[in-house]
């Protein structure tokens, strides 16, 4: 695949590094002249001199064969002036935007960025993960469908403690799919399956429903 | 009209005070406190600091009520990305931005957004200048 990658800071270099690794053909387009001589010293000639959201540069890459595009600068409105020109201008089939602000993601989606990864969002949801006490966690996100896979504890003393699945009122389109238990191997709930303290609940929801879902489930 | 401008450079803050003297409401956003010394001492509009891409300001300084949004920081894409967010997050009924890039206009007109390319309106005037 041939990728442009605009942006040669810390993410546009590993990313590079990587893809070249896997066997694609790369190219940096980076702003800053001393940055784009030190990729070309470290990884041979892949760096271009110039702005990413300018039509001129990116017609010099050869944009309009690229297979995907990935805009990974510091700075989220270059990122989405970047993407913008590659999709309408030079139609690329698949485009990557990198976004610092999370609350982006909707405006990036509504321009035609369909895939957006946010650093922050990333790092939250791992430092989530390690905070025993956070009551959920994200574990996936299935963009197409506005779906995602959370992770809930059911605190002891919870008033849902005792209490089978079929006594709860879900909220719309959440599926409990599975109960981790101390000692005990991994359970696949049904109606009757009953709850109990320090169980790890893994569930389908909404990012709507999320909210009431925990409720329900862990009683407040 | 209620009018909120991005950016209090020469071109805003002139900007908001011409659109005060004519009676419209003025919201003039800027994230550095120092660029509001170019409003007058008697500026009746509202200035507000913070930063013109997050919603959270944008919402501060009104803009759901807005009727007018005016674009005019250095930065083209802030300004690109500002007007869609006014017009694709908050409807605002009238947006306009200025993109000082000429390429950079042409694409975001046929994209929908009221663009302004102050380097070829002013080159045209230049040159119709000098040639009579």
């Amino acid at each position: 695949m041939y990728i442009v990658v605009v942006g040669g800071g810390r993410v546009g270099y590993y990313l590079a590094e990587a893809l070249l690794d896997e066997g694609h053909e790369v190219l940096i387009v980076e702003k800053e002249s001393r940055i784009c001589a030190t990729i070309n010293e470290e990884m041979g000639s892949v760096c271009i001199h110039g702005d990413g959201c300018e039509t001129a540069t990116l017609a010099e890459v050869g944009t309009g064969r690229a297979d995907m595009f990935v805009a990974v600068t510091g700075d989220d409105e270059d990122n989405l002036v970047a993407c913008q020109v590659a999709k309408h201008k030079f139609s690329v089939p698949r485009i990557i935007a990198r976004i610092r602000n999370p609350k982006n993601k909707t405006l990036f989606k509504k321009l035609g960025v369909d895939v957006t990864v946010s650093s922050t969002d990333i790092i939250l949801e791992s430092i989530e993960q390690e905070v025993p006490t956070h009551p959920l966690t994200h574990l996936l996100t299935i963009r197409d469908r506005g779906l995602e896979i959370v992770d809930i504890k059911i605190p002891p003393g919870s008033i849902t403690v005792g209490k089978s699945i079929q006594e709860l009122v879900l909220p719309p389109e959440s599926v409990l799919s599975l109960i981790i238990r101390k000692a005990s191997s991994p359970i696949v709930p049904t109606t009757n399956t009953v709850l109990q303290a320090e169980d790890q609940v893994i569930a389908v929801t909404t990012p709507e429903s999320e909210e009431a879902l925990r409720m329900v489930l862990r009683g407040n | 009209m209620k009018v909120v401008i991005m950016g209090c450079g020469r071109v805003g803050a002139r900007l908001a005070v011409l659109l005060e003297a004519d009676g419209h409401t003025v919201t003039v956003l800027d994230n550095d406190a120092y660029s509001f010394r170019r409003l007058p001492p008697d500026f009746g509009g509202t200035a507000l600091l913070g930063n013109g891409l997050d919603e959270e300001v944008l919402k501060r300084a009104d803009m759901e009520e807005a009727d007018a949004f005016l674009v005019v920081t250095q930065g083209d894409n802030r300004n690109i990305m500002a007007a869609q967010i006014a017009k694709h997050i908050f409807n605002v009924p009238r947006v306009i931005c200025r993109i000082y890039d000429p390429l950079r206009q042409e694409l975001y007109q046929t994209l929908g957004l009221e663009a302004i390319s102050p380097t070829t309106v002013f080159a045209q005037l230049l040159k119709e200048k000098l040639e009579g």
